[in-house]
């Protein structure tokens, strides 16, 4: 097996070298004050649904959307991580509710909970790190407490993004954040639903992930 | 394979395809709206050529350095738990593969989208021994359906109408009413893929970036079958090849705004998905295991090479076909190879060698349209000049596969007494009087001649030479 490692590296060592250049100025866009108009403006260009809400109020929010949403379905199955912040702000707000719908924690294995992610699950809700004004783009950053497949699965990805900690680029958000020293098993830039122009550059949603994408902006986080 | 594979040289098959009113029509229109797009998004000139300046340079840089920097993402991918695999050939990349897959009993996997398993033609070996390999991107669903290789590296099927696609899920989807609703069509998909996906054993995928820096891979895409293949199976085998490498996390958003923008238009992908590590203790979800197989295929002698290598820089984005006047006419199953377009017109005979794709770097006007819109500033109709003469006069170099096959000894002697003649005044003059007095008595359908007469109006030699004509003019000594 690594007869092949050792032939292919000498095979590069034995070319011409050649210089690196340096890397040349880049500036990325900045957008000043503009910057959350932005982020809401090309999230909708991908036909995300984007909502102002608060730290407090945005459980209530979400009731009322999903309310209209999940209308005449019958499970309303929500699937959410209750030790992040975002799932247990959600569990307190709407425990002992009956005009919500059911809240199912995914706090086992994918193994076991397969069933209720590939065919029951009507919508995942998530937190976020980081929002990406440039792209219109949320920051995924899954983990043991939030696994990966809640925002890909249910057909609608509800995502929870605090007004402050939008950027202008993700090169912003790399840099500030300090990935390079800390890349969890998978981080995710979402930008809108799922989707695909494959039949005649048509545009078509939902194709393998969410048919539908929410943004929650908390104005006051 | 497609219908326009069977003839056998690349001039015969685009003959054939030129006729297909139909498939043009399919390709012009994608092809306009695409370069539509990409404009728009690179509208400010200044700031494209800048952001260029920065992505080519990034992919230059891992060129210079790049046994150090494989080194660099084998040990960090290693350190984070995924296993990294090296193969020269395509044939030894299958068996790593197969052997990974067979050592955890699979019998199914599912596949995000991925050219370099193209270029190991691994479903076809997987078939043969036992394994099923679904295709998961629409487009390649669609063609793997229809039993095609894809025509555009980015959008597979774009030479199919729906009309086709309709037909297709009639046939091959159980209880698939005939429709060509685009969205009922892609809903079809999803619910046959969805229950494939739940039950695969594992998950291939290709890179889109390799970050050394930190052992991640980077894969781009928009309809999350690349995240369901890497997540949702115990398993993920990733493919790519060896130059597939980027220095630092940092370069990634240079980049990041040059592919999507260069390659559909636009600003980014739905997805950027980031795979550091397999599960770890206390996750959920994810593959336990994640592999890595490197491919060499013939980079590391391309490489070897300083002008050929900026080849290596390419990034896949496909603008390079969407704005070709050639692949725009004749799509992209005329060129026979894995890589079709300006990229593959290079890229093609310095993998597989010149023997077997020497007429490729043929099929190019010349135009310099790819070269304007590459975002890595590859000087692609150079290596194609330089193919097109290694093919009849090879250079010391090492490098191109085949060099010199298609020299022949009339051609040679053509161009032998062309350079005589022009280096000589008295010859040329005197060519020139002979080709004024008879070369309109040369039967077009000499040998030599033929070739071009058979497709063009044959000229007319003029009754005056230019120096004839300027002395009367009142020049002398001309």
């Amino acid at each position: 097996m690594s007869e092949a490692r050792a032939r292919i590296l000498s095979r590069l060592r034995a070319a011409p070298p050649s210089v690196a250049p340096d890397r040349p100025d880049w500036q990325p866009p900045r957008f000043g004050d503009q910057r959350l108009a932005k982020f809401r403006t090309m999230l909708e260009s991908w036909r995300a649904e984007v909502h102002d809400t608060t730290a407090a109020a945005w459980p209530e929010t979400l009731a009322a959307l999903l309310g209209t949403k999940l209308a005449g379905k019958n499970s309303r199955t929500v699937i959410h991580a209750p030790n992040t912040v975002t799932g247990q702000t959600l569990a307190e707000a709407w425990a002992g509710r009956s005009d919500v719908p059911v809240l199912v924690p995914y706090i086992e294995s994918v193994e076991s909970f397969k069933t209720v992610l590939v065919q029951q699950a009507d919508a995942g809700v998530t937190g976020t790190v980081a929002g990406i004004a440039e792209t219109g783009t949320v920051v995924l950053w899954p983990g043991a407490d939030e696994p990966r497949l809640m925002s890909l699965l249910p057909p609608v990805h509800v995502a929870v993004v605090a007004a402050s900690s939008v950027r202008d680029t993700m090169a912003d958000v790399v840099t500030e954040q300090g990935w390079k020293d800390r890349m969890p098993t998978n981080v995710v830039l979402v930008s809108g639903p799922s989707k695909t122009a494959d039949i005649e550059q048509t545009l078509a949603f939902g194709v393998h992930g969410p048919k539908e994408f929410v943004v929650l902006v908390l104005t006051d986080a | 394979m497609a219908e326009t594979a069977a003839a056998s040289t690349f001039v015969e098959r685009a003959h054939k395809v030129l006729g297909n009113t139909k498939l043009r029509g399919n390709f012009r229109r994608a092809m306009d709206g695409l370069m539509a797009k990409r404009a728009a998004q690179f509208a400010d000139i200044a700031a494209w050529k800048s952001l260029r300046a920065r992505g080519a340079a990034a992919k230059r840089r891992v060129l210079a350095r790049l046994p150090e920097l494989l080194e660099q993402l084998e040990a960090n991918c290693t350190a984070n738990g995924i296993k990294v695999h090296w193969a020269e050939t395509t044939h030894e990349a299958n068996s790593i593969v197969l052997k990974i897959l067979q050592d955890h009993d699979a019998r199914t996997i599912v596949k995000g989208k991925s050219m370099v398993s193209e270029e190991m033609h691994l479903n076809a070996f997987l078939q043969k021994h036992g394994i099923e390999a679904i295709e998961s991107d629409l487009g390649e669903y669609i063609i793997q359906l229809a039993g095609e290789a894809p025509s555009h590296i980015v959008m597979p099927c774009i030479h199919k109408d729906k009309g086709e696609i309709a037909e297709l899920f009639t046939r091959h989807i159980d209880g698939q009413p005939y429709t060509e609703d685009v969205a009922e069509l892609t809903d079809a998909a999803r619910r046959v893929l969805r229950s494939r996906f739940a039950a695969a054993d594992a998950g291939l995928s290709g890179v889109n970036f390799a970050v050394a820096e930190t052992g991640t891979l980077v894969l781009i895409e928009n309809e999350g079958n690349g995240r369901l293949s890497t997540t949702l199976p115990p398993l993920h085998i990733a493919v790519m090849g060896i130059e597939k490498l980027v220095e630092t996390l940092d370069d990634i958003p240079p980049l990041l705004s040059l592919l999507p923008r260069s390659a559909t238009g636009q600003s980014i992908t739905t997805y950027v998905n980031m795979i550091t590590s397999p599960r770890k203790p206390g996750e959920k979800d994810g593959p336990q295991e994640v592999h890595l197989v490197l491919l060499d295929n013939g980079r590391s002698r391309v490489y070897a090479d300083n002008q050929l290598r900026d080849t290596l820089r390419c990034i896949r984005c496909g603008a390079c076909m969407n704005h070709c006047p050639v692949y725009a006419r004749v799509g992209g199953h005329t060129y026979n190879a894995v890589y079709p377009g300006p990229i593959g017109k290079i890229l093609t005979p310095q993998l597989d060698g010149i023997a077997v794709a020497g007429d490729l770097p043929h099929a190019c006007t010349l135009c310099n349209a790819c070269v304007e819109i590459c975002p890595v500033n590859i000087p692609i109709a150079d290596i194609m000049v330089r193919l097109r003469r290694e093919a009849v006069h090879p250079s010391d170099s090492p490098a191109v596969m085949g060099a010199g096959c298609k020299h022949t000894a009339t051609e040679a002697a053509v161009w032998a007494g062309w350079k005589k003649m022009y280096a000589s005044p008295a010859l040329y003059r005197m060519g020139a009087k002979m080709m004024q007095r008879f070369g309109n008595m040369m039967p077009g359908g000499m040998p030599l001649l033929k070739e071009w007469t058979s497709v063009r109006t044959r000229p007319v030699f003029a009754k005056k030479t230019l120096h004839e004509l300027a002395k009367e003019q009142g020049y002398s000594d001309v």
